[in-house]
């Protein structure tokens, strides 16, 4: 009973914000309600059992992916107003398409589940009490069985560090950056002078 | 009693949603990215849900593999509109036809 009213409320928290995100005016009001999505996608994993994939979908989107939309849209000096043209124009073909994608899945979903392999899906059995506990299973099986995925996805994320970094790195001329070897070869004797100025007579710069 | 088709509907609600986002705000990238981010958390609950209802684990893994990708597709198209910006002064994507592909 709460497990239904708890998915009802989850997947009304997602699927109202969604829709608001692509209806937003203000691209911030959309980043936020992406968050507000994603933390509540979190909550329908978190019902199904799947405790570390909830727990990485709210750190990694929410922690990292929408901080890093947000600094994006604030830090980026854009007239929206301008980018919304053709919204409208593009509404109904929009939603044809949307509507048509979406009769489609559920078709296909409810052929798959009505034809002989029905059986196949058994109903709720990670749900209510593992063997043993989610993150368990899944560290077990991802340093063993799938260890060279595991490796391939960091080195994806290492490339993918270094292309934002060397995409977005500029050298600007107009600063004056640390030069650690000069200052590191800089000694007292060159950089000191004594000097006994008369009373009344300024110092030679 | 929640079923495996009320975890299909959510993910297929969300996944024309997300769709829908990238055909309407056909000329603002920064929502169309974020539209993508829509569809694939909705690939992320469909492997979850059967991860869940299969009793396999198999699911959850793919789906962090997809969360991974997710996370680095948004940082390099974050980084590729961060200098086209600084280059164009807009993210208009009708403006960019500078290799007239």
């Amino acid at each position: 009973m709460i497990t239904t009213i708890a998915f009802y409320l989850f997947a009304t928290l997602t699927i109202a914000p969604a829709l608001l995100v692509i209806f937003a005016r203000n691209p911030v009001h959309s980043v936020l309600w992406l968050i507000l999505a994603f933390f509540n996608a979190a909550g329908l994993m978190l019902i199904l059992g799947a405790e570390f994939i909830a727990m990485l979908l709210v750190i990694v989107y929410v922690g990292a992916v929408a901080v890093l939309f947000l600094f994006v849209v604030m830090m980026l000096d854009i007239d929206f107003a301008s980018l919304r043209s053709g919204f409208t124009k593009n509404m109904p073909f929009g939603l044809l398409i949307a509507l048509v994608l979406l009769a489609e899945i559920v078709i296909a979903t409810g052929v798959r589940s009505a034809g002989p392999n029905a059986a196949l899906v058994p109903h709720a059995v990670a749900a209510t009490g593992p063997v043993q506990p989610n993150i368990v299973g899944i560290g077990t099986m991802l340093y063993s069985r799938f260890l060279y995925p595991f490796e391939i996805a960091g080195l994806i994320l290492l490339v993918a560090m270094i292309g934002a970094i060397v995409l977005t790195h500029r050298s600007r001329s107009d600063t004056r950056g640390q030069n650690i070897a000069r200052q590191i070869a800089r000694v007292p004797s060159e950089a000191t002078r004594n000097t006994q100025p008369a009373v009344g007579e300024g110092v030679v710069l | 009693m929640i079923g495996l088709f009320h975890y299909l509907a959510v993910a297929a609600i969300l996944f024309t949603i997300g769709v829908l986002g990238i055909f309407l705000n056909r000329r603002n990238i920064i929502l169309m990215l974020m539209a993508i981010e829509l569809i694939l958390l909705a690939v992320n609950i469909n492997l979850v849900a059967f991860s869940a209802f299969a009793g396999d684990l198999v699911g959850q893994i793919f789906a962090m593999f997809v969360l991974t990708v997710a996370a680095s597709e948004a940082a390099i198209g974050l980084a590729i509109l961060v200098i086209f910006f600084r280059r164009r002064g807009t993210i208009a994507v009708d403006d960019a036809n500078r290799m007239h592909g």
